[in-house]
């Protein structure tokens, strides 16, 4: 608890300051659906764009502008990826440079870390951060601890991404997900893009940042539009980390989440505000670690009651985190105790029944808000 | 890993179109073209044009393959036990008087320093240590062989690389007592050194990581000596680690990893007989580290790690065909026998006979060897290694004094480096740090640090 108190010290968040976040404009994202392709609406303004063609066009963009940048992974050249994600960056940009990997986590990984510490800046795909799980002591052990334990001597820019989460109709050992796993390590930095926009402007981050950076994607994610703002069109567009994103603003309850659950919480938010007129506020996390408690402490300040809703495991999880934080730092705003909503505590079924009830769904999401709210 | 077969199914049926076989056919990778012809076997033919296997000739004999000792792969050397150069017509090496005793010179000071730092753990000065007595000859032979700025891996007993490269005793010993003068600020482990200057990677405890690692750097020089017209400055990765991590899966990642790729990597396993307790009759079956090598297509060597000059010699050629053909991977298996306990964690006389140890001290080790060699040549003898040893002890015992008294390294260096930059909450909680020593002036001592209170002000102050 001390060395907690220690590492993130309230008085800075309390301490009436000039808030350091840009004010979030309202976008209206409804949850998107599978039917919504990918459409031109005019030549300026924002469009329609996939995840995977947002995470595509940040990957080439980043190549283009940096040598040292490179692709290595299962798939990942000749077959465009196992998800179509690095599509066409063989033909681009050679095979040099986008590196098909023999079926070898813990060693392409290593390959990875290796080439980082030699100065390149590897972008390392892990078909999915499930098949991650064998090379997690490259990861941690080796690329999140290296730059402290050389004493400062060598930094590992290199980016580990992939699908992580939730994913349909695959079972137990391919479908959960590994925020916590990663977020509770000193050293990685850890980000999970939910639209379009987050994906490209988190990875291209990630590519830039000198740390090693995990991009948790999500598989389900991947073929849904998001519109594109004509910033983020550009191929300058970032995305600082440790910076939430209020999806949808309210005064009534804050609902704090991330990845894939931002969807299904903005459709709760719907439900909510039709059934019973509240306006729940969806916070989009975008960044794990670092984490924008000052964006929930804000926003609990305002409505007095927090929910955190996530798809890991319940124990130990994304959750737990974001409501011990919200109770070190905003206990005095709160008129309820905060409630989270999780994957249920079992390895995910394969019959789809089973699975429905295993994650958080917009109905359970909304039973829960109702309850919280007393409505 | 049959399941992610099934994913990828799901996806090709779920979200997109099956590309592969277009794909297959448009872009065929040249390598796997010099591989096998796309055209099936043709008929009447007595060899296999399968993908997976070419060039196998067919037979009707039902064999299974099996190791046998008959067939071990031999092991290269150029001296024998009494110092005599075994192959008179192959004439003298390519080594100089003054060389030869450089490396003689700093075997010895490595021993010295490991029984120093040795008995210094066992005085409570340091936590931990380990020692690489009877493995120095691989150390010092291997890296006089390489550029001094080829990027090395190393596991944890290879202090004679070091010290060929240039680390001096005070370098060394200020790591194992994490002084102000330590280059990893105090981080790590003793005896996991790392040196920029020295272009040695920073020693990691897990077993066979710097394997793969080793691999992927071996791939950044590989693009980079293809943008460097100069040959002489092209440059390979060298990566070391003993019989026992060979058994880690890293091991075959990373050789398999650097054979397709064609990565210019000289993989130095040391095979010292032991892995902590476990001997190499436990630990593996077949011949060795170096019958695995020829398995992952990796040119192989075996050699005799006793003699410094056999290892120096086959390090070097193994550098150039690291460098032939736009890289390639190479793979020496030096043979010794670990002298030491595994580390001061370890009492070895546990699971080995003295007498074993003994034996092995007295009748064949790397430092007796070149001694010979060099009494053989009349460039050595008894006064000369007199003088030598009692140099030696007083500069280890000098280092050692003077890290005994050095001051730690500063108090704000704790949370620097665990992000490039540090955040703004490292920078609070190094406030409050600040605060709390300077409330109980009593409770702590900061003089211990290097810079004292002044300099955490300071760095706080800069950090404002």
């Amino acid at each position: 608890m001390v060395a907690a108190r220690l590492l993130r010290p309230a008085a800075r968040l309390l301490r009436p300051s000039p808030s350091i976040r840009p004010t979030a404009t309202f976008q209206r994202v409804s949850a998107p659906t599978a039917s919504r392709w990918r459409t031109y609406a005019s030549e300026n303004g924002p469009k329609e764009m996939t995840v995977r063609d947002a995470l595509n066009e940040a990957l080439a963009e980043e190549m283009e502008v940096n040598p040292k940048v490179f692709i290595l992974g299962e798939e990942v050249a000749q077959y465009n990826g196992a998800y179509k994600v690095t599509k066409g960056l063989l033909d681009r940009f050679g095979e040099k440079r986008v590196i098909d990997s023999p079926i070898t986590e813990s060693g392409f990984a290593g390959l990875c870390v290796g080439a980082a510490l030699a100065g390149l800046h590897p972008v390392c795909e892990f078909m999915t951060f499930n098949f991650a799980m064998q090379a997690i002591d490259q990861v941690i052990n080796s690329a999140a601890k290296t730059h402290y334990m050389s004493g400062g001597i060598q930094p590992c820019n290199i980016t580990f991404r992939g699908p992580n989460g939730f994913a349909a109709g695959v079972a137990a050992q391919h479908s959960q997900d590994y925020s916590a796993w990663y977020g509770s390590i000193p050293g990685l930095k850890v980000v999970a893009p939910y639209s379009s926009e987050d994906a490209k402007g988190l990875l291209k981050a990630a590519i830039r940042d000198p740390n090693p950076v995990c991009v948790l994607e999500n598989e389900l994610l991947y073929g849904l539009s998001f519109p594109m703002s004509e910033a983020a069109q550009k191929d300058d567009f970032v995305l600082p980390f440790g910076k939430a994103k209020i999806e949808r603003p309210g005064k009534d309850l804050t609902i704090v989440t991330l990845s894939r659950n931002v969807g299904l919480c903005l459709v709760a938010a719907d439900a909510l505000k039709s059934k019973y007129g509240v306006e729940a506020e969806v916070i989009n996390l975008r960044s794990i670690k670092p984490l924008d408690i000052e964006a929930i402490v804000n926003s609990v300040k305002k409505t007095g009651l927090m929910m955190a809703v996530e798809s890991g495991f319940p124990m130990f999880g994304v959750g737990a985190e974001l409501i011990a934080l919200t109770v070190e730092y905003a206990f005095d705003y709160l008129d309820a105790p905060p409630v989270r909503v999780t994957g249920a505590e079992v390895p995910t079924p394969y019959a789809q029944k089973l699975e429905e009830m295993s994650f958080p769904t917009p109905e359970l999401i909304t039973e829960y808000a109702a309850k919280l709210l007393k409505v | 890993m049959a399941s992610r077969r099934v994913v990828q199914a799901l996806r090709g049926a779920l979200a997109t179109p099956p590309l592969r076989l277009s794909a297959a056919r448009s872009r065929v990778c040249f390598q796997c073209q010099q591989r096998w012809s796309s055209v099936s076997q043709r008929q009447g033919s007595d060899r296999v044009n399968f993908p997976g296997a070419v060039n196998s000739s067919f037979t009707t004999d039902l064999n299974f393959q099996r190791a046998t000792e008959a067939d071990a792969m031999p092991t290269y050397r150029y001296l024998d036990q009494e110092g005599q150069v075994i192959d008179k017509a192959r004439g003298e090496p390519d080594v100089t008087d003054d060389e030869l005793l450089g490396y003689y010179k700093t075997m010895v000071t490595v021993s010295i320093l490991d029984l120093i730092m040795f008995d210094a753990q066992r005085q409570g000065k340091v936590s931990f240590y380990m020692v690489s007595q009877g493995e120095e000859g691989i150390g010092v032979g291997s890296s006089s062989a390489l550029r001094n700025d080829d990027p090395l891996f190393l596991q944890y007993r290879e202090h004679g690389v070091f010290f060929q490269r240039g680390t001096t005793l005070d370098d060394f010993i200020a790591q194992c007592f994490s002084t102000k003068d330590d280059t990893g600020r105090g981080r790590s482990m003793p005896v996991h050194y790392g040196s920029k200057k020295h272009h040695v990677h920073t020693i990691s405890s897990c077993l066979a990581t710097q394997l793969p690692q080793a691999s992927g750097a071996a791939y950044a020089r590989k693009i980079e000596n293809a943008r460097n017209p100069n040959k002489d400055e092209h440059r390979v990765v060298a990566c070391y680690f003993g019989e026992g991590a060979a058994s880690e899966g890293d091991f075959h990642a990373a050789l398999n990893i650097a054979a397709t790729r064609s990565c210019p990597v000289v993989f130095i396993c040391r095979n010292n007989g032991y892995a902590i307790s476990t001997s190499t009759l436990e630990q593996y079956k077949g011949d060795g580290i170096a019958s695995r090598g020829v398995g992952y297509g990796v040119d192989t060597i075996r050699v005799d790690g006793n003699d410094i000059l056999a290892v120096r010699e086959v390090t070097k050629a193994a550098r150039a065909l690291a460098l032939s053909d736009g890289g390639r991977p190479v793979l020496i298996e030096a043979m010794s026998y670990r002298v030491s306990h595994h580390s001061t964690s370890d009492d070895s006389f546990a699971y080995r006979a003295k007498v074993e140890v003994e034996d092995w001290k007295r009748r064949d080790n790397p430092i007796t060897r070149l001694r010979k060699y060099m009494e053989n040549k009349g460039i050595w003898d008894e006064e000369k290694e007199k003088q030598l040893r009692s140099d030696a002890r007083k500069q280890v015992l000098d280092a050692y004094r003077k890290a005994e008294k050095e001051k730690w390294p500063p108090l704000a260096n704790m949370l620097e480096d665990v992000y490039a930059e540090v955040t703004e909450e490292q920078k609070e909680q190094l406030v409050m740090v600040k605060e709390m020593v300077e409330k109980y002036p009593e409770e702590y001592d900061l003089d211990i640090y290097e810079g004292g209170l002044d300099a955490l002000k300071s760095t706080v102050e800069a950090q404002r």
